[in-house]
């Protein structure tokens, strides 16, 4: 019975994925909603804006720069944390002093 | 690993990895790639002579200190370059308002502050990975 019922469940929300994924978008498809006025911007004006004939490389490096600064921020952080934790230089020299 | 075959092949190969990395940092504005993807090639590359020719010799190519610097460096040169808008009058990383030089499209040395940001990325996520892997070597 509880076997049974478990799955039905899942056969239930294997049905609700499906239909959800049915009524998503073809990829790559011109009526897209993702295919929006950003798009367009984007294709059409950074040539004039950046001079970069790499469209991604103007949206993280130009449009989206600050983005990026907080990118490098969080390998900045994650580097700090490994080394707090890695290196123990502090318990080292105590070690070297003698006073434990 | 000590074996003649992977240290020979290691000095052989290391070079032409470098070269491509550096290559993939320097046009990030016109073919594909940039600054996360060159950077892990570089570090990659030191990586690969840590675990083939030892510790030592990769310490003796880029130390602990020297990476240390490099990345807190790369990143204070990321705000500095963002803070140049600020002077000329724009709002912060402005790029063909703030000054830069422009240059012809498909150049190299072109399309403002995109090349020095993607530099300065690079030379950060090769440090970040070369930091990481010896602090986490040095251990042993």
């Amino acid at each position: 019975m509880k076997k049974a019922f478990f799955i039905m469940t899942l056969v239930f929300l294997w049905g609700l994925m499906v239909a959800s994924i049915i009524q998503m978008p073809t990829s790559g498809d011109i009526n897209n909603p993702s295919y929006n006025i950003t798009t367009h911007y984007y294709i059409n004006k950074t040539i004039r804006d950046t001079n970069a004939p790499n469209i991604i490389s103007a949206i993280i490096n130009d449009y989206r720069a600050f983005d990026t600064l907080g990118e490098a921020t969080v390998l900045f952080i994650s580097i700090i944390a490994v080394s707090s934790v890695m290196k123990n230089t502090y318990l080292k020299k105590r070690e070297e002093k003698g006073d434990h | 690993m000590d074996d003649l075959i992977v240290r020979t092949v290691t000095k052989w190969i290391v070079p032409f990895i470098q070269v491509y990395g550096i290559f993939i940092i320097l046009h990030g504005h016109i073919s594909p790639g940039g600054g996360f993807s060159g950077g892990a090639v570089l570090g990659s590359s030191i990586i690969l002579i840590t675990l083939s020719l030892g510790y030592k010799k990769a310490s003796g190519i880029i130390s602990h200190s020297t990476s240390a610097l490099l990345e807190s460096g790369s990143i204070i040169w990321y705000v500095l370059i963002g803070i140049v808008g600020i002077i000329s009058g724009n709002n912060f990383l402005t790029n063909r308002g703030a000054g830069f030089y422009m240059g012809e499209v498909g150049d190299v040395i072109s399309s403002g502050m995109i090349p020095l940001i993607t530099v300065a990325i690079g030379i950060k996520v090769a440090s970040t990975v070369i930091t990481l892997f010896h602090t986490i070597i040095e251990e042993d």
